[in-house]
């Protein structure tokens, strides 16, 4: 970007991460939500498990998409990245360094680097601040363009990457359409020059033409700045289009993780075969030839998991060590990791 | 035969601070008897209006029907007093509505929701609508029908309570199911699930079934025939195949080049369609597509663009209807 950032992050002994290398590694992720009875005396009943034991790790300068249905714990993983939520058990490692390890202050300029995309464009810009403080509080807290002056062009050139015109910075949210805000809130995330962005359903909640205008933008960027992006979505066909290895979790765990072409064309764990099968393209013509598996039943509770592989209540392959011992995951081909014993 | 329903020129408007939301403007169509029509389109495109006006469910004030017809089993669905079109709703015509968790009464159990609409509609005693019910329940795939119907909406989950909606659809044996983006609040698999159990119970039971969405894929799926409409008017309608595979407006052209394929090959840059759908306080008398449009003319900006014949039953609204597909071969 056209400045250097000066402050907080320079004062940091980070190693320079080079395109490929590794920039976030998530080790055995766990988050553990207690359920508890009671008013006075609270007392733990019981847990609900977001996020069991998921690993893996993002390169410099790539896109991983993580997708599943609700209640997958997707969601709850980009949160303990962003040390929204502390993670009951696991390590979260960016630049080498262990997130776990430090405390709020020490934190903070690991927050700078890492910056997220929610999905609601609505709720996630507070109403009453104009987009000029939207995107000038953080730089301020940060210490980053502490002259005002420059902060309000800095403002100026965020938006204008994002595809925005200067003048909305004057305007409040309610003054722009849904598309607009949420390229806000892509410039809101850009503002403190981050690496690493979390993109939490980023473009769900828009309509098909500006829904792609937004993609385009994603990628422009991406591109422009050398981002690495953690794309968190359940539409499979945007993970496609965007991401460079996909992710697939099941209440809780990581089922399957491959490069997005071979897991698109050849996927192997019995879920992801029924999530790619369940996505309807726009093609009548291939849509009448395609065969459709549809699954049945529904996500168990993640309070009251089902013992062994968390699939197999709706598995077709289902065989009885399947309801006793959990799956590991198998690299079965390079690159491409499988938690199924089956296949 | 007479068609099932036929909606001819019909106007909904709605008077805001400011100024006349014209959210459907003349839009005339018809759905054949056991037949799958999608009506798609983005948000504010007049697709749930227009849907809702069929069934007089427009709030008025602010909202009101100002023109058309709509032809039901040969009556006009204006026309009848307020006593008939309750026999209508629920009865020959039924809505399957997008929010599962809130088109359910909370308060009541499914099993009263279910009965209710039986014993008003078809005048069965509490009895026998309660073994309908229990029938209705095992249709849909609900497990344990006789349980579950003395439980609450809240103890169903989401695919499940659009299950109970479907069961409530079909329970008064209706002619026509208008389902208003029915599993947009879904997970893909139960989306799936849903979809699937609608597409064969309507075919079973040879009921029509308009489903509106914003889901290019869905329709590709499930629907016969399309019908696309852009700011309160209809810009092309066909058989899916036709719509899909050779596409006559330029709008149709924009929504399937903006769509990511999980079909076609990664690294493809989407085309996607350039501004922002238009105020529909501040319409003029021409095409409401044309900013945004690349093959727009003089001439659009005179008057809207009939809806004229293609072939074979697709008819599109677009002057230069016939030389697109010209420009784009020569484009690629």
């Amino acid at each position: 970007m056209s400045e250097q950032v000066a402050g907080a992050a320079q004062a940091l002994p980070l190693k320079k991460i080079a395109k490929g290398e590794t920039l976030l590694e998530v080790r055995n992720l766990k988050k553990y939500f207690p359920v508890t009875e009671g008013i006075l005396f609270q007392k733990a009943v019981g847990h609900v498990k977001a996020v069991d034991g998921v690993t893996f790790d993002i390169k410099k300068g790539e896109t991983l998409g993580l997708v599943g249905e609700s209640g997958c714990g997707k969601t709850t993983t980009g949160r303990c990245i962003l040390q929204l939520e502390r993670p009951t058990a696991g390590e979260i490692v960016f630049e080498g360094v262990n997130l776990e390890k430090l405390n709020s202050k020490e934190l903070s300029p690991m927050r700078q680097k890492v910056q997220v995309i929610f999905q609601d464009p609505y709720s996630s810009l507070n109403p009453r601040m104009k987009v000029a403080s939207i995107l000038g509080e953080p730089m301020r807290v940060h210490g980053v363009y502490p002259d005002t002056a420059k902060r309000n062009n800095r403002i100026a050139e965020l938006l204008n990457y994002c595809g925005l015109p200067s003048k909305f910075a004057d305007r409040y949210p309610h003054e722009m359409s849904g598309g607009q805000r949420q390229r806000v809130g892509i410039a809101r995330a850009l503002c403190l020059n981050p690496d690493f962005i979390i993109c939490d359903e980023a473009v769900s909640a828009l309509d098909v033409s500006i829904q792609a205008q937004v993609i385009n933008l994603l990628e422009d960027l991406r591109n422009e700045f050398g981002l690495t992006y953690l794309f968190i979505a359940h539409d499979l066909s945007v993970v496609h289009h965007l991401c460079d290895r996909v992710a697939v979790m099941y209440l809780g765990k990581l089922v399957e993780i491959a490069d997005s072409d071979e897991l698109f064309d050849n996927p192997m764990h019995p879920y992801t075969r029924a999530l790619l099968s369940a996505v309807p393209v726009p093609d009548p013509s291939k849509e009448a030839q395609r065969e459709h598996q549809v699954l049945k039943g529904e996500v168990p509770s993640p309070l009251n998991p089902p013992p062994g592989c968390v699939f197999h209540p709706r598995c077709t392959l289902a065989v009885d060590s399947c309801r006793v011992g959990i799956p590991p995951l198998r690299e079965l081909k390079p690159g491409h990791w499988v938690a199924c014993t089956e296949v | 035969m007479p068609r099932l329903l036929e909606v001819e020129n019909l106007k909904t408007q709605f008077e805001t601070g400011v100024g006349i939301v014209r959210a459907v403007d003349g839009i005339s169509y018809y759905v054949e008897e056991g037949e799958t029509v999608a009506i798609v389109g983005e948000s504010g495109c007049g697709k749930s209006v227009g849907a809702m006006s069929i069934l007089r469910l427009i709030p008025d004030p602010p909202g009101k029907i100002v023109d058309g017809r709509i032809m039901f089993e040969g009556r006009n669905l204006l026309d009848l007093p307020d006593s008939e079109i309750r026999k209508v709703r629920g009865g020959q015509i039924s809505m399957v509505f997008q929010e599962p968790m809130t088109s359910l009464n909370p308060v009541l159990t499914i099993g009263l929701q279910l009965t209710e609409t039986m014993i008003l509609h078809l005048g069965l005693n509490q009895e026998e609508a309660d073994k309908r019910a229990v029938e209705l329940l095992g249709l849909v795939g609900i497990g344990e029908p006789e349980r579950r119907l003395k439980q609450y909406p809240h103890q169903f989950s989401g695919g499940m309570r659009q299950r109970v909606m479907i069961a409530l659809a079909l329970s008064c044996k209706p002619k026509l199911i208008i389902a208003d983006e029915p599993t947009t609040a879904l997970d893909v698999t139960i989306q799936a699930q849903i979809l699937e159990l609608m597409r064969n119970l309507t075919k079973d039971m040879g009921v029509a079934l308009i489903i509106i969405t914003h889901n290019l894929g869905v329709v590709a799926r499930y629907a016969e025939r399309v019908i696309v409409m852009y700011a309160g008017k209809i810009v092309e309608m066909g058989t899916a195949m036709q719509v899909y595979h050779d596409p006559h407006h330029p709008y149709t052209i924009g929504l399937l080049n903006s769509v990511p394929r999980m079909d076609l090959h990664r690294g493809r840059r989407l085309v996607p369609i350039e501004g922002q759908p238009p105020d529909l306080t501040r319409l003029d008398q021409g095409c409401s597509y044309r900013p945004r449009c690349r093959w727009a003319i003089d001439k659009c900006a005179a008057s809207f663009p009939p809806l004229e014949a293609v072939n074979g039953g697709q008819v599109s609204a677009c002057f230069r209807k016939n030389e697109l597909e010209k420009d784009l071969k020569s484009a690629s």
